[in-house]
């Protein structure tokens, strides 16, 4: 039995019962137990998937109504709650928390028999770009684990990449699902700000994220937002209007779309492999019968500045409620007064959560909300309706995903900065709302490379099917580890 | 000149469920901490959700108080830490970035003064803090959540009063008119809360806090002027700044936080997208929400003809409107208006009184039409009502029980009358010369029959009487 299948082929496998959902969960646990100590995907697993997969076969057997699911393994990342599993976020303040809830995503997923299989690393708080900020220590990319997975939904891509599930789902809040999508050489969706709920997902900067999915091939990314869309009433910020199926007419083909290359992002800065990758890609594009033209996207020189303004002056906020008081840690009150026990608990946040929350709280503060947080607005305005006029002009843009090859660990953590400027190709897609995907393209010194696309608001459907052309086109070799 | 504005803080206690979440808005029977939930907690991972019936009713507010409404509202965040607030932020409404609060720019009158509204803003109750310990070392902090997310709105004026008494005035009239709009119960404990802020000529503006009912604001601004005036008279500047109402000492107290200080950070609550007013719903308030206080009170004049001092009692309490309109016809409705703010009130004023109250509308309409028809007189009327508040038996049986009903047979009355007539020669002859006396005699004959006379036959009994002599 190989894990390397696609969700068709676990449901078809399944159904000629070439294996039961136990045999392939219990196959799973094997190879995480075996692959774990080098790559730590994971924060906690699942000790009843075992159980739950019993469950799920009884009732095949029995010819019960069955989820579409049929008992795959599918990993969270560890900042969407799941009921009686610990929610961390990889960080001290919440080591101990368990939500009395599941996310909406989470509920949706498992009553399609999905199994949880286990919660997935991130940097702390989804604050990062490469997992390394992790309380609980780093992941590792699979494809060569002196290297950084990308970040922050890290975990996601390593546990897609080296077969520890069969998709996960990850969170985008300037990139994090896409980044660790591109270095571990999966498919990474960030879709439309309100497609998904994020009832569950434990807020970072709550305007601009969204919970996507991961999964090794386009037509699982859409399989599993079939599951997850749709508006949600515990959560106002979600629409209406989701695509009834995003798997129907995912093979029509990019023939006679117009796809706008963003000139800012595939020139100066950009690593020589990546760029090679992205001309080809284009070719690729421009051979299955779509037009390629150059788009410049001045205002996302900006984008970066005016993220991480935004996000760390929502982060300064919403991570205001980890005072220890209600949930947290084992940390006594006695001997403290209020204010000096709740800087002390604090100061167990690490050092990206911290720098953000000081920088969140600065560009908030009187005298400085307009020199700051409404310029950075205004940036987000301007980026979204140069983004409005040029899909009046084309279908779909591109990028790579990112804008380097996957680094080792350690090589950056000291910069800050180099660390944001990772961000630089997908940051636009989370300000302005639009869906965009990684696609894993193709490979340089045995380092993965991803392509990125972008679609107007809603338009995951077209975006899928052009990624799903071009995912069709390549060869990539089997994960080495 | 003194120059008062007011901060009033009134929770929706009228709504089923909290701002933002399902748990009860009113959270007072419950036991510490069961009336929450992820949401009202702030536990990672939830979201509010906006109760829609929360902003009707501040828009139906707003309206009343003759506030500006915006075509969209939104709401934003202010940050502070305290442990009463589960998220360490308050979701609230800010107009420094342009109204988008759910009213602003209102006015009321009192007594021909007028009072601006600055604005009035949706938001959510923190928890409570409560305090156990005997000693100030042994003491420990306890909070109860079940307050937390309660649906507020915070009504804010401009610096219009003159002196205290406007502004209870004003608070009186405003008490009257969230009840009577149905919006809140402002005597429940906790519901109305009312900070002041006052500046006396040429000094600071100092502001009043913690004020626990709405009555004691008044004995406090009177201090706060005593105090700012002795100051200015001693040549001592008025520093502007905090005070705390310390209502066993009756003073107020610098409070030595830094509230002044603090910064808010206010930023939009982009959980919540902002939500248009549609002016289809706006519309649709005005008609059906209740009658203001002083339609009421022109209608009940210029309707009925029920005197203007009556009509203004009777307006201005929803409780006493309300038995009003529930038992009232065009024939009854000044003896029935009579009834309530005569015979009635003094008995059915306080909270407790209301609810164990055994009238009902249908005893109103009855006592008044009894009345009306001679059947009893006023008098016994309030004997009757007396009976109905310690019984709650219909008014026909008491009227029979007690022997309420009027003498109006001939016969029973001849006899009253003749021995009036025998006991008060002089008033007789007397009335004789002057008819205007007659009187008299009319209220021997009445308690001769025990009240029960009826008063129009004894009249022409007696006149017939004083006529054929
Ligand atoms: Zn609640």
């Amino acid at each position: 039995m190989t894990l390397a299948i696609s969700i068709s082929q676990y449901i078809q496998k399944l159904r000629d019962g070439e294996f039961s959902s136990e045999e392939f969960i219990a196959k799973t646990l094997e190879r995480i137990n075996k692959v774990e100590k080098n790559l730590h995907a994971f924060i906690s697993i699942n000790e009843n998937a075992i159980e739950q997969a019993k469950q799920i076969d009884k009732k095949i057997k029995a010819k019960e109504k069955i989820g579409s699911c049929f008992g795959m393994p599918i990993s969270i990342k560890d900042n969407i709650c799941t009921k009686g599993m610990k929610t961390t976020c990889a960080s001290k303040m919440l080591e101990d928390f368990v939500a009395p809830y599941d996310a909406t995503v989470v509920s949706k997923l498992k009553s399609e028999d999905a199994i949880i299989i286990g919660k997935a690393n991130l940097d702390e708080f989804a604050m990062g770009s490469t997992t390394e900020y992790s309380y609980f220590g780093p992941s590792r990319n699979p494809w060569n684990t002196d290297y950084v997975p990308g970040g922050s939904s890290g975990g996601s891509g390593v546990s897609v990449s080296a077969l520890e599930c069969i998709a996960s789902l990850g969170s985008d809040t300037g990139g994090s699902v896409r980044s660790p999508a591109s270095f571990c050489s999966v498919v990474g969706l960030k879709p439309t700000y309100g497609l998904i709920s994020r009832y569950g997902l434990i807020s970072f900067a709550n305007s601009i994220e969204q919970i996507g999915p991961l999964a090794r091939t386009v037509e699982d990314v859409a399989f599993i937002l079939n599951i997850i869309a749709g508006r949600d009433s515990h959560d106002n910020t979600t629409i209406e209007n989701r695509t009834p199926d995003y798997t129907k007419d995912i093979d029509i083909g990019v023939s006679g779309k117009k796809i706008g290359i963003i000139s800012e992002m595939v020139g100066e800065g950009v690593d020589k492999d990546v760029q090679s990758a992205t001309k080809h890609a284009i070719s690729t594009f421009e051979k299955l019968g779509a037009e390629c033209i150059p788009i410049s996207l001045d205002s996302a020189q900006h984008s970066v500045a005016a993220y991480y303004t935004l996000a760390s002056a929502e982060a300064s906020s919403n991570l205001a409620r980890f005072d220890n008081l209600r949930y947290g840690f084992d940390f006594s009150v006695e001997g403290y007064e209020y204010n000096s026990y709740i800087s002390k608990v604090r100061s167990n946040l690490g050092p990206e959560v911290t720098r953000r929350m000081l920088l969140g709280t600065f560009v908030l503060s009187a005298g400085y909300y307009g020199k700051y947080y409404q310029k950075a607005q205004k940036v987000r305005s301007l980026i979204k309706s140069q983004l409005v006029e040029s899909f009046k002009k084309v279908d779909l843009l591109l990028a790579p995903t990112m804008p380097i090859l996957p680094f080792k660990i350690g090589e950056k953590i000291d910069d800050p900065l180099k660390i944001y400027l990772l961000d630089i190709n997908t940051i636009i897609a989370n300000l302005s709302g639009i869906p965009a995907i990684s696609v894993p393209f193709a490979m340089a010194d045995g380092l993965p490379i991803g392509i990125q696309l972008f679609a107007n608001s809603l338009q995951e459907k077209q975006l899928l099917q052009s990624a799903h052309a071009l995912q069709k086109t390549t060869k990539l070799p089997e994960v080495p580890i | 000149m003194t120059k008062i504005g007011l901060e009033i803080h009134c929770q929706l206690t009228k709504l089923e469920s909290k701002l933002f979440c399902s748990c009860k808005a009113d959270y007072r029977s419950f036991e510490p901490n069961s009336n929450i939930c992820p949401v009202c907690m702030g536990l990672p991972g939830s979201l509010p959700i906006l109760n829609k019936k929360a902003v009707e009713k501040a828009a139906m507010l707003s309206i009343a108080l003759g506030c500006k409404i915006p075509p969209k509202i939104g709401f934003f965040r202010k940050n502070y830490f305290y442990p009463d607030l589960p998220k360490n932020f308050q979701i609230t409404q800010y107009n420094a970035y342009g109204p988008t609060s759910i009213g602003y720019d209102g006015m009321i009158m009192i007594e021909d003064k007028e009072i601006k509204i600055r604005r009035i803003q949706l938001e959510e109750d923190p928890g409570r803090l409560v305090y156990s310990g005997s000693s100030e070392k042994t003491q420990i902090t306890l909070v109860d959540y079940n307050r937390a997310g309660t649906p507020l709105v915070e009504i804010v004026t401009e610096p219009d009063f003159e002196n205290p008494k406007q502004v209870r005035i004003f608070l009186n009239i405003l008490a009257d008119l969230v009840e009577n709009l149905g919006v809140a119960d402002p005597y429940l404990e906790g519901a109305f809360r009312v900070d002041g802020n006052i500046s006396i000529e040429k000094g600071n503006r100092v502001e009043i806090k913690n004020v626990g009912s709405f009555r004691d604001i008044e004995k406090a601004l009177h201090f706060e002027i005593t105090r700012q005036q002795s100051l200015a008279e001693r040549g001592i500047p008025i520093p502007a700044e905090t005070r705390h109402w310390d209502e066993a000492r009756k003073i107020t107290v610098s409070s030595r936080s830094k509230e002044e200080e603090q910064d808010y950070r206010y930023f939009p609550e982009e959980d919540i997208p902002r939500i248009i007013i549609e002016k289809s719903l706006l519309d649709n308030l005005k008609k059906t929400m209740p009658e203001s206080i002083m339609s009421k009170k022109e209608r009940y004049i210029n309707k009925y003809g029920i005197p203007t001092q009556v009509a203004e009692i009777l307006s201005s309490d929803k409780f006493y409107s309300d038995l009003f309109e529930q038992s009232h016809t065009e024939k009854n409705a000044k003896e029935i208006a009579n009834l309530i703010t005569t015979d009635l009130k003094g008995f059915a004023d306080t909270k407790e009184q209301r609810e164990q109250l055994k009238l009902t509308p249908k005893h109103l309409a009855d006592l008044a039409d009894a009345v009306l028809n001679n059947k009893i007189t006023r008098a016994s009327g309030k004997t009757a009502l007396q009976e109905i508040l310690k019984t709650g038996k219909p008014v026909s049986e008491i009227i029979s029980s007690l022997d309420l009903g009027n003498v109006d047979d001939e016969s029973s009355l001849v006899k009253a009358i003749d021995e009036v007539f025998i006991e008060e020669q002089k008033a007789v002859s007397e009335a004789k010369q002057n008819p205007d006396t007659i009187n008299y005699l009319v209220g021997k004959v009445m308690r001769k029959t025990k009240g029960k006379a009826n008063p129009s036959l004894t009249l022409d009994m007696i006149r017939k009487k004083l006529d054929s002599q």
